[in-house]
């Protein structure tokens, strides 16, 4: 750009990559190089001559890597994916699945035993969300039906277990069904009125809906605590109770009942252990889904609901059963995430949380469940490795989705139609 | 006793009436088509009939073997101050409205294919079959996520009847690609084979020859008298090929300005004066101006 036709092919790739560093210093410098210090500014210019530093090597690497055939086959590959996201898939489906997955269903049983109790915490986080991720999924990637009020069944859920428990006295395993229902309940009294409803119209009510549950919990004080929250107790096994002594009369201490010392983690192992069954279970249930008339319909009226109503599917309760579906799953992780945190109150459930999902969904590839699982255990594990950098969290969320977008509009993973197997039918 | 009868239909958007009193019948086992000039409401009567427009005014009925279905009452009508005092007229209207739609109207027999071809795109071509028996299928959840004996046998039989219909139309060796990915031809072929595959007793084809060239005119032609006589479904259908009208219709509906301007056979309609004026103009207008 900068270089004449004489210049050398490299001396012009230095002058333009200087060029974008000086670009992302002026750029940088007064957002992130004037610091505020008490009543007075400061210039503290590492942060934008650091940026500049990274988009000087970035650019240079991309401009030499282009005057050379090696280097052009790199950026290929590299390059945003074009066409369809979506290919059918082979006809002896995947030929070392069946090997992988007993594998990674038991590295994902012993994995507790090698974490501390630090990231014990973060994974159970992380395979809360991606029990939401996957409830989302078949909402959003489903059934098409933009949802950004997703927190409002995961509230559901972690305030049925904790009000429960403190009201009616309810224990983890029965507030699990329970609160699956009630979420379940909640969705299909959102989705019944609005359900006819398209794309940005469903879209803003839904997001009414996330906030209107989240002002009730925070303003309902004598019910719900307010902003105060309410306790939620720990999880038990037959009546053994996950604490230091009983609080419940007549129970015993899971750690005296086998005679090993209290450990306070050993909550969070058994909760992972749960959480990790039911995530594995629920794989296998969107996946037969998919492959099911329910999991069809709502993948058919989300490409076209005109023509699935000329083939006489009821669409409203199809909507109705995907998003009471979604709803139910968001409902379950509710009540780990109660257990988890042995508190809840409002400001858990925020619409930042509910986008979070989206991001989720979106990022793994809308329908894709594996790339579902890939995107939430990445969107977050990776802040909880990034804490040095947690004014900038956000800020790398945000290029992250930018990225994506960019290089993969349609998902990190490819979604492959079913085949199927026929008489006369070739391929 | 004709298949479906339209009576006295209108249909008004705003100010504009787009049909005015529209009547006309099929006839079971026949061939009728839906012919006029652009803007006529040819599309606005397939429509109402299949159940995508709530008719202002008229009846529409449908009476496959005795059973009878109103097409208009189950789309869910407006309650009317009658109806408070009748529990039961109170309680039909309230169900069809909270449950009713176009999709009642395809349970009663109404397939329908599309002007500008409406495939589920990013779906294989099977799969666009099978969702088109979703109502012929054991949709129980806990059946299918145990994949029992019950699930597997309405599956493959499902199955069998989408490779059934790829095989008519020609289609079987496309059976694993993606609908979006067909020929133009091809998506045409698919998507009547898909209606087929509710199992209809009417099947309304709007403008299934637009686009495709003269010897793929000739095959669909072929697959529309298949569908009549060896599958004795009845077809209604919209076209502006002449050729392919005269060809394989028995029974003819010609529609102007929202109005049925002449309906007959084949041969009565080719000489009628009105028709002739009404597409090309007669010379009177043509001196007045």
């Amino acid at each position: 750009m900068l270089g004449t036709a004489h210049d050398n092919p490299k001396v012009a790739a230095l002058k333009e990559a200087l060029l974008s560093a000086a670009i992302t210093f002026l750029v940088m410098a007064p957002i992130s190089g004037i610091v505020l210090k008490g009543y007075a500014f400061e210039a503290d210019f590492t942060v934008p001559v650091y940026a500049a530093l990274i988009v000087f090597v970035l650019r240079l690497a991309i401009l030499l890597l282009e005057q050379n055939e090696t280097g052009r086959k790199i950026l290929v590959r590299l390059s945003p994916s074009k066409g369809g996201g979506v290919t059918v898939a082979k006809p002896g489906g995947v030929p070392w699945l069946r090997f992988i997955l007993p594998l990674l269903f038991i590295a994902g049983l012993v994995l507790p035993f090698f974490l501390g109790k630090y990231w014990l915490t973060v994974v159970i986080l992380a395979m809360i969300y991606v029990l939401l991720g996957l409830g989302l999924n078949i909402v959003v990637g489903l059934a098409g039906l933009l949802d950004l009020g997703f927190v409002a069944f995961y509230a559901v859920g972690a305030y049925m277990f904790a009000l429960g428990s403190q009201y009616w006295g309810l224990g983890f395993w029965t507030a699990l069904p329970l609160a699956a229902a009630t979420a379940a309940l909640f969705g299909g009294m959102l989705g019944f009125p609005v359900l006819r409803m398209h794309g940005d119209y469903l879209a803003i009510v839904t997001l009414g809906f996330g906030e209107i549950i989240r002002l009730v919990l925070n303003n309902w004080t004598s019910f719900t605590g307010g902003p105060n929250g309410v306790s939620a107790p720990n999880p038990t096994l037959f009546n053994l109770e996950f604490s230091r002594s009983a609080k419940i009369e007549g129970n015993i201490p899971f750690h005296e009942f086998f005679g090993i010392p209290y450990d306070s983690s050993l909550k969070y192992l058994f909760i992972y252990m749960v959480l990790f069954l039911v995530v594995c279970a629920m794989i296998y249930f969107v996946n037969r889904l998919r492959l099911m008339p329910m999991g069809r319909a709502w993948e058919a009226l989300r490409e076209d609901e005109i023509a699935c109503r000329s083939m006489g599917i009821n669409h409203v309760t199809v909507k109705l059963s995907a998003f009471m579906m979604g709803a139910m799953t968001g409902g379950i992780g509710g009540v780990f995430f109660a257990a988890y945190q042995g508190f809840v109150n409002p400001s858990s459930f925020t619409f930042f949380e509910s986008a979070l999902i989206l991001a989720i969904v979106v990022l793994g590839g809308m329908g894709s469940v594996v790339g579902v699982i890939i995107a939430a255990l990445v969107l977050t594990i990776l802040p909880e490795a990034l804490r040095d950098f947690a004014d900038y969290r956000v800020l790398i969320f945000g290029i992250l989705m930018v990225v994506m977008m960019i290089w993969k509009p349609r998902g990190l993973i490819r979604i492959h139609r079913p085949y199927f197997r026929v008489k006369g039918g070739k391929a | 006793m004709s298949l479906l009868r339209v009576n006295n239909l209108s249909m008004r958007f705003g100010g504009i009436l787009a049909l005015n009193q529209v009547s006309f019948e099929v006839q079971p086992g026949s061939i009728s088509a839906l012919i006029g000039p652009n803007g006529a409401g040819k599309t606005t009567v397939f429509n109402c009939v299949t159940g995508f427009y709530k008719a202002t005014e008229g009846h529409i009925d449908l009476d496959d073997n005795g059973r009878h279905t109103d097409l208009v009452k189950v789309l869910g009508e407006r309650f009317r101050v009658g109806d408070f005092f009748n529990p039961k007229a109170f309680g039909d209207r309230l169900y069809y409205k909270a449950l009713g739609g176009s999709h009642r109207v395809a349970q009663a027999g109404v397939a329908r294919t599309f002007q500008n071809i409406r495939l589920f795109r990013e779906m294989t071509v099977l799969e666009n079959l099978l969702v088109a028996q979703h109502n012929q299928l054991d949709r129980n959840i806990i059946h299918g996520v145990l994949n029992t004996r019950r699930y597997r046998r309405s599956e493959k039989q499902a199955l069998e009847t989408a490779m059934h219909w790829l095989e008519i139309v020609d289609l079987g060796p496309d059976a694993n690609r993606l609908a979006g990915e067909l020929p133009y031809g091809h998506q045409r072929r698919l998507e009547i084979a898909r209606s087929m595959c509710t199992s209809p007793c009417l099947i309304c084809l709007d403008e299934p020859a637009a686009g495709l060239n003269p010897r793929e005119t000739g095959e669909l032609s072929r697959l529309i008298r298949t569908l009549r006589d060896e599958h004795k479904v009845t077809v209604l259908l919209i076209e502006h090929d002449m050729g392919l009208v005269m060809e394989i219709s028995e029974h003819i509906v010609v529609l102007d300005y929202g109005q049925v301007i002449a309906a007959g056979d084949p041969k009565t309609i080719e000489a009628d004066p009105k028709v002739l004026a009404a597409y090309l103009g007669t010379e009177e207008e043509e001196g007045h101006e």
